[in-house]
């Protein structure tokens, strides 16, 4: 069983996301830890890239955060060996597919296996170019985490055969960010996916009310916190961690078992 | 209007360049475009209204015109100048406008949404929008509201929204970033009419064809009137839309040297350039793996240009591909050459041309006086130059009061 089928059995699984860098690198490595202690099954990890296509303000003003800290891919692998010595949860990382274009496929991914990270998830490879890039994760025993949206209707069977890892399904229109309503036609969408394939799904994009974690864990194996954790960390930049730990106990504590 | 051809396949290549590099919560729009588009470009109604309005509302076709006076002056070859610049709204983007908006309304859509750099895509946009009662919101970068400022009026006059993009470097970059997360948020109602040869497949395609009616006409209008072909046909590059549109049909004619004028700033060895082409490498960026300006860790990187249409760090994935197979040449032109033909076509011709376009022109000084008197030399002239006056005024540091 890979790392993150094991963070899908039992109750509902919780990601905490944060962007790699943000505030400082030291603190970014305290934060994804904190977050590993407080009861995140998995850990995803934001590339910063100069534009964040797919991000709403929230995100972006962390990958300025981290850019103003020097932060590079080459020092995010770095961040991610000091993870790795205080922490073994699942990590995944989110990245805007000309980082890892520009770095080398081959090169990344083998990077990505040298540092047990178990997955990527791309914004901008839709299942049309995925092609280039799958193989050489596999060769690596990465997964390539396959974005599902609402607006996914018949694309939804190719998209999702095959897959390893999750499926990241996206709440509702639009970019990342908080959102207070969350589309409630997600369960036709789950369904749709479930039909063809037993990969656990998991839903972001707008989730951070306790609210709204407890809504996805009834129609999904889990639940994604983007701009809820990055939001706190922009409130106290260099003091986030209790926030941090206090927040994903709370989510965490709403898992049910499925 | 252009049958596809077949260097562009099922999902849009041109060679390794081109693709649908967007985010999953667009793909069934964009695949919804990529059939209607399919559907009416072969649709003999939807031919005809697009020719209807290409002539009777745009102009077209647009003059060639002989430009003797620069041809004596410079010595060389004859230079003949295809006049976009006399198209409605003043530039060839009416043309891709007219087409795109066309299919938008046959699809249902009743809101349109662009971004735009100088103002000019916008102005189109807003004037087609208006003319086929249908809502319209321009995004546009910060810094390019005000240098172009006048434009900004122009849309808001025909009743569009303009909304001032601050987000990184405030320029055609971010406008097309912003114009891509409003489609991501509403698209059922909402076509984005990309206002170049770029973004993900459709786009580059769909644009490419709307646009080649330049070099369709340039090509009948100078054997009419020579019986030649041109033996080179200069145009400038942003994202290389009417680039692309004056080349197109001179693809396959081997003896006609095919040339774009991309914006080199202050220099192509200086890090103010928005020479993409001679400074780029590979990536994927707005849809589409292509030539982009970037940094050593693939960020994409701040251009500049004093033009605003030129000053994107992308290039149409075509252009790209017909650099790699070496048929077309690529070659940068600086502010101050740029500004330099801006004053010298207006006082050879009588011509206030774009900034954009003067970057052409730039290039035409240097290689009519190489070319003989019987060599044919075509410049696209791209658009007008009424929206530069101002900013030129301050590059040669006169105050212009209101
Ligand atoms: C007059 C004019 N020419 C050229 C361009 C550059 O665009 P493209 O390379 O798509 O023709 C612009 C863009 O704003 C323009 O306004």
């Amino acid at each position: 069983m890979t790392k993150l089928q094991e963070a899908f059995t039992g109750e509902n699984t919780f990601i905490g996301f944060t962007v790699a860098g943000d505030p400082s690198i030291e603190k970014s490595v305290e934060y994804v830890v904190a977050m590993a202690n407080a009861g995140a099954d998995v850990v995803e990890l934001g590339i910063p890239f100069s534009d964040p296509v797919a991000d709403g303000p929230v995100i972006q003003a962390a990958d300025l955060r981290a850019f103003a800290a020097g932060i590079t891919t080459d020092k995010i692998f770095e961040m991610v060996a000091t993870i790795r010595q205080q922490t073994d949860v699942p990590l995944v990382f989110l990245s805007y597919a000309n980082k890892i274009f520009d770095y080398g496929y081959d090169r990344f991914y083998q990077r990505c296996e040298e540092l047990d990270v178990s997955g990527t998830v791309i914004p901008d490879l839709p299942v049309e170019e995925r092609d280039e890039l799958v193989p050489i994760a596999q060769k690596h025993g990465v997964a390539v985490i396959p974005l599902v949206a609402p607006t996914s209707g018949e694309r939804v069977a190719k998209i999702v055969s095959g897959s390893q890892g999750f499926i990241y399904l996206v709440s509702s229109l639009g970019v990342t960010g908080m959102r207070d309503n969350v589309a409630n036609d997600l369960t036709t969408t789950i369904e749709k996916i479930k039909a063809v394939t037993d990969t656990p799904v998991a839903v972001g994009f707008g989730i951070h009310t306790p609210e709204q974690v407890k809504q996805m864990n009834q129609i999904a194996d889990g639940a994604i916190v983007g701009s809820g954790i990055v939001k706190l960390i922009e409130e106290q930049p260099n003091n986030a961690t209790d926030a941090i730990t206090k927040y994903v106990q709370e989510m965490k504590g709403l898992a049910q078992v499925k | 209007m252009q049958e596809m051809k077949s260097e562009t396949n099922q999902t849009g290549r041109f060679g390794e360049y081109g693709g649908q590099y967007i985010p999953e919560t667009l793909m069934s729009e964009i695949d919804r475009l990529t059939a209607a588009y399919n559907h009416y470009k072969n649709d003999p109604d939807f031919k005809a209204e697009l020719k209807d309005l290409l002539i009777n509302y745009a102009n077209r076709p647009s003059l060639l015109y002989h430009a003797k006076r620069m041809s004596a002056d410079l010595g060389g070859a004859q230079i003949y100048f295809k006049r976009e610049d006399l198209n409605h709204t003043g530039s060839h983007k009416i043309n891709n406008v007219l087409g795109q908006i066309l299919l938008a309304k046959r699809m249902g859509k009743t809101r349109i949404i662009a971004e735009t750099g100088a103002g000019q895509h916008g102005v189109a946009t807003a004037t087609v929008a208006a003319l086929m009662g249908m809502e319209c919101e321009i995004f546009m970068g910060k810094l390019d509201t005000e240098r172009q400022a006048l434009n900004v009026y122009r849309m808001e006059l025909l009743g569009a929204k303009v909304h001032a993009i601050s987000t990184g470097t405030g320029t055609l970059k971010d406008a097309v970033n912003a114009a891509m997360q409003e489609w991501t948020r509403r698209m059922d109602d909402t076509h984005y009419v990309i206002g170049s040869t770029m973004g993900p497949h459709p786009f580059p395609t769909m644009v490419r064809d709307f646009q080649s009616v330049i070099s369709k006409e340039i090509k009948a209008q100078l054997l009419q009137e020579t019986g030649k072909l041109p033996d080179a046909v200069v145009a400038c590059v942003g994202g290389g839309s009417n680039a692309i549109g004056a080349f197109y049909h001179f693809i396959d004619d081997s003896s006609v040297k095919l040339i774009g004028c991309e914006a080199a700033g202050k220099g192509i060895h200086t890090d103010q350039t928005a020479a993409t082409l001679e400074t780029g490498r590979i990536g994927i960026f707005h849809g589409m793996k292509s030539l982009f300006c970037q940094d050593d860790d693939g960020d994409i990187a701040p251009v500049y240009s004093i033009s605003a249409g030129l000053d994107y760090p992308g290039i149409g994935p075509e252009h790209a591909a017909l650099q790699a197979q070496k048929r077309v040449q690529y070659v940068g032109i600086t502010d101050d050459e740029a500004v330099d033909a801006f004053e010298y076509i207006a006082q050879t011709e009588g011509i206030v041309a774009a900034i954009e376009s003067s970057h052409a022109v730039a290039y035409v000084k240097k290689l009519a006086p190489t070319m003989r008197p019987d060599q044919i030399i075509v410049c696209n002239l791209s658009g007008r130059g009424d929206k530069d006056v101002a900013a030129i005024a301050r590059y040669r540091g006169v105050d212009l009061h209101d």
